[in-house]
């Protein structure tokens, strides 16, 4: 009979809070700067380097800054880990939907140029949709960063 | 020969970091050392794409109202930027996986050395 | 470090600095990637994503432009391909009890 064993219960183990109170103050304030910095280089990504997957990777970057050194149990209402590989799946599914809503909307699959906003011209209307499935893709590199991160820390 | 290290240093810099990768995917007899091989010769893949996306006098990516969209020769090639970018991440990824992979190997085996590996699954 | 080892690894290194010879230099302008034509006389992609972006999508970021309008669907795939390593190390790292 095979049963499961229960998730992260390893990893809360071997992941505590680290000894040294500068490593867990310095992470307690860096980590809301990266995650300042991480949704600058997201939003900004049409003007600027940057853009969903940089942006996705400071945010996943602050999240494992905390886990290391405030410890893998006292983080998880920053994010739980269990929610970790369903949030990618819903970033995969705001990119795949964006695609569908251009071809319900009587375009091409990934057309931004059908979206039905009148009051925009269709290179604007390009700029949002860049800006949808931007989303998507930072939703899914984030929360896929910090799931590899717990597995391997459960493993 | 001073045209020919201007013009080149960056590709023999590549070819020196894809052969240390290499020399430590081939000859190195730990597997964690391996991945480490592995991801050098990816990032030495990945610059190089980089270096041939270069333009004597020519700027980032991003539009600069000075200077006229139509000159290609004013701006960088974006297409390579645009499918490293994307190949980084996915390299990211595929680190975490043979990690993920390594740690299986460790649990079952209690070890990474290769000879002793091949013993062991004797 | 064996001697074949050694000899491969010399032997690839001569032919890569040699394959390496042979491009055209780094930041030559002219070279046939970087034109608006290439030697066929075909519009080479990158002079066009160049001179269009900022036209079809407001943006003035032609990295973005390309990544996610002109390229979308290869960036879906490369997506999924990050959401597959995410659920390849869960399925890889569960543990069972035996």
């Amino acid at each position: 009979m095979i049963e499961h064993a229960r998730p992260f219960d390893l990893a809360a183990d071997r992941c505590g809070p680290s000894s040294s109170p500068i490593i867990r103050i310095a992470s307690r304030g860096l980590a809301p700067l990266i995650q300042i910095i991480g949704l600058y280089v997201f939003f900004h990504g049409h003007y600027s380097p940057g853009g969903g997957f940089q942006g996705g990777v400071l945010l996943a970057a602050s999240i494992i800054l905390l886990r290391m050194g405030l410890g893998f149990a006292n983080t998880q209402t920053v994010m739980p880990s269990g929610w970790t590989v369903p949030l990618g799946a819903v970033g995969g599914l705001i990119y795949i939907g964006t695609g569908f809503f251009a071809v319900l909307c009587g375009g091409n699959f990934l057309d931004y140029g059908v979206f039905p906003m009148p009051w925009l011209d269709p290179p604007h209307l390009h700029s949002y949709g860049i800006l949808f499935i931007e989303v998507g893709v930072t939703l899914t590199v984030m929360s896929t960063l910090v799931a590899i991160f717990d597995h391997l820390l459960d493993g | 020969m001073l045209e020919i290290i201007k013009g080149y240093y960056a590709y023999f810099f590549l070819v020196a970091v894809f052969c240390i990768g290499l020399f430590g995917m081939m000859v190195k007899r730990n597997l964690m050392k391996k991945v480490m091989g592995m991801s050098m010769v990816q990032s030495a893949v990945i610059l190089f794409w980089i270096v041939s996306a270069f333009k004597d006098g020519a700027t980032v990516t991003v539009l600069d109202p000075a200077r006229a969209v139509e000159d290609a020769d004013l701006y960088l090639n974006p297409l390579p930027h645009t499918l490293m970018l994307t190949a980084i991440v996915v390299a990211v990824v595929t680190l975490g996986v043979s990690f993920a992979l390594l740690i299986v190997i460790y649990r079952r085996y209690r070890t990474l050395e290769e000879p002793l590996l091949l013993e062991k699954m004797q | 470090m064996k001697l074949h080892q050694a000899l491969v690894l010399l032997a690839f290194a001569a032919v890569l600095t040699m394959a390496a010879m042979q491009l055209p230099a780094r930041g030559d302008a002219a070279s046939p990637a970087n034109r608006v034509f290439n030697t066929r006389g075909e519009p080479v992609a990158g002079a066009h994503y160049i001179s269009h972006a900022e036209k079809d999508a407001a943006t003035p970021n032609m990295v973005t432009v390309i990544l996610a309008d002109y390229r979308s669907f290869d960036t879906l795939g490369e997506t999924l391909v990050v959401f597959a390593g995410g659920i390849a190390c869960l399925f890889i790292l569960r543990r069972l009890k035996p």
